[in-house]
This record gives structure tokens, sequence and C-alpha cells, in this order.
């Protein structure tokens, strides 16, 4: 008997089981009242510094706390640490990004009902973290003036995927003549309507103006889970 | 790169679906592979055929469909395909738009198999 080759209809998520996870830690971030925020940049941008002067400044005020992606070293995690705020270093070995599986397993032992906000510092990388939903409430995308203009049209599937825009550094705006005019038009052409925050972490300029928008979503979404 | 550990998830997935059909040999995989996928689909291709070594898969093709981003605009009412995906807006009126109806898609649709 001639065996005939037949096709047969599947309907599959590949990432499914990566999205299962997320949506179970994005329904254990509404339920414990935590704002999840992931930073994703390409490596340098300063992720970590934007991250700890974040964490310094709320951590007085609110009960915050951070999750760090590398390929190796503490480092990160340890300049974290300086804020005072609970920080837990991921090693993902070889691997280019975070995927929620991570997430949840770095989270264990970590009361998060106990959190009003968590941050997630992805792998510095702007092509392999846009395929991975880590259960996060909000997605930023950093983008430094050291960088191209031309970074989101680089790299538009990242600035599509991500919730709001932070220019940093940019206290060396003059230095290296940083067009934000360009900047900012190239991040609406691939993310119309993003929300962009132009700061610098080393000296704490624009940083209220960020502080206060991220607050807002923090009570908009407890009015939003309250509400259900 | 993480185009590898996707072809491992999706060797691992027509596995299951062949064992599930008492074995049967899988012959080709179609995926539907969204431009905002963030995946490469000639990374893919070659991760595809490394994922497949001393697999029951192993010798399998991997047939990709590539989806476009449609966006859907508010001032037209319908959903449209964008020029470029370095320009979210519609294609006839320019209205930017940030509604991504189609192009995210990394999904197994369907697979070649002889019982």
């Amino acid at each position: 008997m001639i065996k005939e080759p037949r096709l047969v209809e599947v309907r599959k998520n590949v990432l499914k089981q990566n999205d299962v996870i997320a949506r179970g830690l994005r329904d254990r971030f509404r339920e414990a009242g935590v704002l999840a925020v992931s930073l994703v940049s390409s490596p340098g941008s300063g992720k970590t510094a934007f991250l700890e002067k974040t964490l310094t400044i709320l951590h007085p005020r609110y009960k915050v706390a951070a999750l760090v992606g590398d390929l190796a070293t503490e480092n990160d995690a340890a300049r974290l640490a300086r804020s005072q705020a609970p920080v837990k270093q991921i090693l993902t070995g070889t691997v280019c990004h975070l995927e929620a599986a991570m997430v949840q397993n770095a989270l264990e032992g970590w009361d998060i009902n106990q959190l009003d906000f968590l941050f997630i510092e992805n792998v510095g990388n702007l092509v392999c973290p846009s395929s991975y939903d880590l259960g996060e409430d909000l997605r930023f995308v950093l983008l430094s003036v050291t960088e191209g203009e031309d970074k989101p049209l680089k790299y538009p599937t990242i600035f599509n995927s991500a919730d709001v825009a932070i220019i940093t550094k940019s206290d060396l705006a003059a230095a290296v003549e940083f067009d934000e005019a360009s900047a900012l038009r190239n991040i609406q052409a691939v993310r119309p309507g993003m929300e962009v925050f132009k700061l610098s972490a080393k000296t704490g300029d624009g940083m209220p103006e960020y502080l206060k928008y991220l607050e807002h979503c923090r009570t908009r979404s407890h009015v939003a889970t309250a509400s259900k | 790169m993480h185009e590898l550990s996707i072809a491992l998830s999706i060797v691992e997935m027509a596995q299951e679906e062949s064992e599930r059909r008492g074995q049967a040999q899988v012959l080709a995989v179609h995926l539907r592979l969204g431009q905002l996928s963030g995946v490469v689909k000639e990374a893919l291709l070659s991760s595809y055929e490394m994922a497949c070594e001393a697999t029951p898969l192993e010798g399998s093709r991997l047939l990709i469909e590539e989806i476009p981003v449609e966006v859907f605009c508010p001032r037209c009412q319908i959903t449209r395909r964008v020029r470029s995906i370095q320009w979210f807006c519609c294609p006839k009126c320019f209205t930017p738009t940030p509604d991504v109806v189609r192009g995210k898609e990394l999904e197994v649709v369907a697979l070649e198999i002889e019982e």
C-alpha cells in the first residue's frame, strides 16, 4: 500500500508556553497591586543607571524591587542594590533575552503582595526580547542620545512592542549634537502616540516628570483592578 | 539569536502532534510568521535544520508563510497593509495608527504527515 502524505491542521502558537506563564504573572501582579515595568534597550543605553536612580528615588516612599537579566556577572545587581531595594540577578547564560519562566522562577521567595513597583531589566538587546511577553504592565524602551536618532527605524519591532520610550543621557545631548526632533519623529513613525520622556539619570533632569507618570500608571492600574 | 530556541519549540510541537497520531512521519511543518514577530525567516530556517538533527523530524521541511503588517485606520475605519514597518500609518489617508491587527503571528498552522 502506498502511503499518501496529507495535511493536518494544527494552529498552535509557538510561544504558547511563554504566553501562558506571562498571563499568569500578569494576573498575579494585578491581584497584588504591583505595577510591573520591564526595560529593554541596546547594551550601554543606561538601563542600569536609570533603574538605580528610579529605585533610589522611589524606595523611601514605595516598596520597590528589581530583577535584572544579564548573560553573565552579577555586577548590575550589585549596582542596583546600592538603592537599598531588594534586587535579584537573573543569569541567562547564553540566552539573549528574558522569558516569562525566568521571571517566575526569580520571584520565588518574594512576597509580591508587599510591593508597589517591580522593575524587570531585560538583557541588553533590541531584537530578541521583543518576542517574549514577561507579564509586565508596561514595557519601556530606552534610547540614549549617544546612539543614532534612527534607532527606532532600525529596530521597529521592539519600539512598536513597547509602551513608553525613554531618551536617556540627556546631559550629553549638546555634546553629541543629538537631533531631538528627528528622534521623536522616528519614534512616532514606528509607534504612533507613544509616550516619550527625555531625562538624565546622572543630573536628575527630567526624572520628576517621568516619576509622576509612573505613579499615575500605578494609580490607574489600581483603579482598573478595583473596578473589576 | 533566539531563533534556535524557537526552532526547538516548533520541533517539539510537531513531535507531540506526530505522537498523538501514532508516530506519523512529519514531512513538513507549515508556519505563519508575522513581520513583527521578532523572528528572522532565514535564521529560523537554518536553526530548524539544526533542531531537527537526530530527531524523527530530521529531513522534514519548514514552510514559512510571511504575514505582512496590517493596521486598523481609525479614520477610514478599515484594516490596511502598511507600506513599511518604519511607518505605522494608513497607506491611503496617512493617519498614524498604532493599532496592529496582523503581523505578530508565530504559529504552526499545519503539518504534512504520512501515516
